[in-house]
């Protein structure tokens, strides 16, 4: 295998943009976990997160990791608004109700940025995305790193607010029993808005990384959105740490996949692990099983 | 009333039958055809969906896979144009019901929010063979079908409208006889309460497998008759997400579970969606249309329109009813009556 250095730079990668899906993936699940909703519009969200910061740079020069301390309070009080909005209204049979109205709201965005920017693939610049550095005989672009390490500090960022503050609380047992946490006093429409305007404001960071690592276009967001799902459901849904798990788990297998067979392949490798796992484990990596729902 | 339910569905397939003679303008006939077809895949797709509670979001599968074995199977047999295609319909929708068996067994060992996502990675999933298995579909170039060319452009849509009329006929009889069957309730005993329904002795697996590919028999053939009005197929025709969710909200508008409600949700969705890709100027506007339509349906009528309006006609008739009581409550004291007529008021839903 003269490719082991190939692969070595693969796995690298993988654990790198990894890192990335985690950011994103972790949004998807904690909504899920909290409002037992799937949100489709995530993707498009990233996607819309990646365009702000894009406008940003080209009209006002504001750098991407910056500005971030723009578009995530933005993203998020978007977040807090689609929830209002258009999820809290829904009463009956809102499980399956919710993907269609997320998925409404994707298709929206999309057709407000194809409006708005085209349907040209653009990509995010920075000095820290042309400038690469040596590992081995590997050349790695720094945003690599940079994406990675934006993930962990957001993900570190997360796992304080929700183990070490009262609202982490509150948020941790609606995830366990919604029922009984309303019971207790939890506030859970408050609860809800909350966590689905943090899902929204880490996909805005995860376009930044996302858009500053590959070509993007408004249509850009099936590809993305049926990736995450794959990742929380392989993960187990609700699960964070079956995200994180799970999102470098396949990064790693597609890129590894990419150099050793070919890059068309890769995305098929995701769907198909995703199949083989849910056939022996239909809850996913680290989900519950499903119970009798009250 | 049984009577006029029965003249009521004659009148309306005469309408259906004479629609492309009275308004036989190409462009108007065309889009009858298309709602003819999403019409057909919705009824198709509302016999597992609807009737089960599970939605799958992925029926685009059995769709394309429809499109693709009606493409190859003209090639292979070098079928001429003509009418003779159309005989190859039932091949192409067996062939989407033997796809639907594996997948159908693997995506149903789940439930709820995992099962709906299964459905839509094995739409990814296919989508993404349909452009690396280049040997079979030639890849993002696409397989082209036999072009009737002697066929004239006032005519060209008439046998397409009538075979698409014929398999929404077939979907919609098979739909009203699962919803009457024995089998039909064990499959709405697994919507209300999987659970109970499995301790009650309904043999829940197999009865799910069962309309899951029975639904994609119709929604493949569909998908056939779709490639060949169309004459040549590609990756993102074939397996299209927009057509996974059409359907569903199709189903949704109308009344999910109902046997009329897809056909509704069809009539009125696609004109208004053809209409609107016809009157949009820039790009991305029909997009934010039929995302605010959809948004506008499920927040109005989360039901659909037929449940609603047949709750809201029985609420109707009931208290009429109660009113016509009380006042012959004072003849002769029959309380027991208001009851009998309200379970029976509500005996009449769907």
């Amino acid at each position: 295998m003269a490719n082991l250095n190939l692969i070595l730079g693969a796995v690298i990668t993988g654990i790198l943009t990894g890192g990335v899906y985690a950011l994103m993936s972790s949004g998807l699940t904690l909504i899920f976990g909290v409002m037992e909703i799937i949100n489709i519009a995530q993707g498009a969200l990233v996607i819309l997160g990646a365009y702000l910061s894009y406008w940003l740079q080209a009209n006002y020069h504001v750098d991407l990791l910056v500005g971030l301390l723009i578009t995530m309070p933005i993203m998020f009080f978007l977040g807090l608004l689609i929830e209002i909005v258009f999820i809290r209204p829904l009463k009956l049979n809102r499980t399956m109700l919710s993907i269609l109205v997320t998925f409404a709201i994707a298709m929206i965005i999309e057709g407000v940025l194809t409006n708005r920017v085209g349907a040209n693939y653009v990509e995010l610049n920075a000095w820290y995305v042309d400038a690469s550095f040596k590992i081995g005989n590997f050349y790695l672009p720094y945003i690599y790193v940079f994406g990675f390490l934006l993930s962990v500090f957001l993900l570190s960022c997360l796992y304080l607010l929700l183990y070490r503050t009262k609202f982490g609380y509150s948020l941790r047992a609606s995830m366990q029993n919604r029922t009984a946490a309303e019971l207790i006093g939890i506030d859970i429409e408050r609860v809800s808005a909350i966590t689905f305007g943090i899902g929204v404001a880490l996909a805005a960071a995860g376009g930044v990384a996302f858009g500053a690592t590959n070509l993007f276009n408004p249509a850009s967001h099936y590809d993305l959105i049926s990736r995450l799902l794959v990742i929380i459901v392989l993960g187990g849904l609700g699960s964070l740490r079956g995200a994180l798990v799970a999102s470098i788990a396949m990064l790693v297998i597609g890129d590894v996949t990419a150099v050793v067979w070919s890059p068309v392949w890769s995305s098929t490798i995701f769907f198909i692990i995703l199949v083989a796992v849910l056939v022996i484990r239909p809850q996913g990596l680290f989900g519950q099983p499903e119970g009798r729902k009250q | 009333m049984k009577l006029l339910k029965i003249i009521l569905l004659i009148a309306l397939l005469a309408v259906f039958i004479a629609f492309p003679f009275v308004f036989s303008d190409p462009a108007t006939t065309t889009i009858a055809v298309f709602t003819l077809f999403f019409a057909a895949a919705a009824v198709g797709w509302n016999i597992f969906s609807g009737y089960t509670g599970y939605i799958a979001l992925g029926h685009a599968v059995y769709f394309g896979i429809g499109a693709y074995a009606m493409a190859l199977l003209c090639q292979y047999w070098k079928i001429p144009a003509g009418y003779a295609p159309f005989f190859l319909l039932p091949l192409t929708g067996l062939i989407a019901a033997a796809f639907a068996v594996p997948f159908g067994w693997i995506a149903l060992r789940t439930r709820r929010h995992t099962f709906v996502v299964i459905t839509i990675a094995t739409f990814f999933i296919m989508q993404l063979m349909a452009y690396n298995l280049r040997f079979i579909t030639q890849g993002s170039a696409g397989l082209s079908l036999p072009i009737p060319f002697d066929w004239s452009a006032d005519f060209f849509n008439l046998p397409f409208y009538f075979v698409a009329l014929a398999i929404l006929l077939l979907a919609l009889g098979t739909s009203w006889w699962v919803r009457n069957s024995k089998y039909g309730l064990g499959l709405l005993a697994i919507r209300d309460d999987e659970d109970r329904a499995l301790g009650l002795g309904v043999n829940t697996g197999p009865f799910k497998l069962v309309a899951f590919v029975i639904s994609a028999f119709f929604v493949g053939m569909v998908g056939g008759l779709h490639a060949y009005f169309n004459s040549s197929i590609f990756p993102p025709f074939a397996f299209d997400a927009l057509f996974d969710v059409a359907i569903a909200l199709m189903a949704f508008l109308g009344g999910m579970g109902t046997l009329f409600g897809p056909i509704l949700g069809a009539l009125i969705l696609v004109p208004a969606q053809q209409y609107l890709t016809i009157i949009s100027q820039s790009s991305g506007y029909n997009l934010i249309m039929y995302g605010v339509i959809f948004l506008a349906i499920i927040l109005l009528l989360p039901e659909g329109i037929i449940p609603t309006l047949s709750k809201r006609w029985n609420k109707w008739k009931a208290s009429r009813n109660s009113s016509k009581l009380t006042s012959a409550i004072a003849t002769s004291p029959g309380s027991e009556d208001s009851i009998v007529v309200e379970s029976s008021g509500k005996g009449v839903e769907q």
